[in-house]
């Protein structure tokens, strides 16, 4: 598993834009790059990145092999109601890894 | 069996290293780490051309952020926002960024919807060279904003081989 960090407030008023920042762990190899030997490194990236809010996808993001490593993506959300976000990275190598965080909406 | 196991991988080594000599099969081996990068159009073109169709791209309401100088291309800090009410019918459906000398001209594509209330995007980017970006975001009427913005890279990302 690799590490992920989340942060998202834990309270919010009713209509407030909350900010989120998400950042996991991963290597992102590009693909592009050789071993010393020549041999080329095979692509190893998390292509895909989902948030969804009590199950309502609210930001997907499509990431390429330009995106540095441990990717960090910040976005933004309308607190609506108390739930659950839920967020999940997956990419090549059948990697797939899911985090939630609990939000109180007032 | 494993004698000819073993075969078959010195074939593929010495395939391998023929081809490494010729320069045929990993053409970006024949150049060195510290070439400049040169830019592509053409895929570049290709790639904005799959996310726009044949639409106008209008400059305007794109803001994009990146620092004007970064000393290492492996993590450059990127934000893209875009004016934006945000409402059921007036918002930002996506919003995309694309390199000008990358490998490969995508970089990222986010979807958006009306609930994201504030059309704003960050994240670190990778950056072979000193080079152009384009971030492009589509709102829900259908139209198309850019925003360029140029960073001068001392060290690039990418090329240097692991």
């Amino acid at each position: 598993m690799a590490r992920a960090l989340i942060n998202v407030p834990a309270k919010a008023k009713r209509g407030e834009v909350i900010t989120i920042k998400t950042l996991i762990s991963h290597v992102m190899e590009t693909g592009f790059r050789h071993t010393t030997m020549g041999v080329r490194i095979p692509r190893d990236i998390i292509d895909t990145f989902v948030c969804t809010y009590n199950g309502e996808e609210i930001f997907r993001a499509t990431l390429h092999s330009a995106i540095a490593a441990n990717p960090f993506i910040t976005f933004h959300t309308v607190a609506t109601e108390s739930g659950t976000l839920t967020f999940t990275w997956s990419g090549d190598s059948q990697f797939s890894q899911t985090e939630t965080a609990n939000i109180v909406v007032e | 069996m494993s004698k000819r196991e073993h075969a078959t991988t010195r074939r593929q080594v010495l395939a391998g290293a023929g081809a490494l000599a010729g320069g045929l099969s990993l053409p970006t081996l024949a150049t060195p780490a510290h070439a400049q990068v040169q830019a592509n159009p053409a895929a570049l073109a290709i790639a904005i051309q799959k996310v726009v169709g044949g639409a106008k791209i209008n400059d305007g309401k794109v803001k994009l952020e990146v620092p004007p100088l970064s000393e290492n291309g492996n993590a450059v800090a990127l934000t893209v926002t875009v004016e934006s009410p945000m409402t059921a019918k007036d918002h930002v459906k996506s919003i995309h960024v694309f390199a000008e000398k990358n490998l490969q001209p995508n970089v990222i594509s986010a979807k958006l919807g009306p609930r994201a209330g504030l059309p704003m995007v960050q994240t670190r980017i990778r950056l072979a060279d000193t080079q152009d970006l384009i971030a492009i975001a589509e709102l829900s009427d259908g139209t198309f904003w850019r925003a360029t913005g140029n960073v001068i890279i001392t060290l690039g990302a990418c090329l240097e081989d692991g």
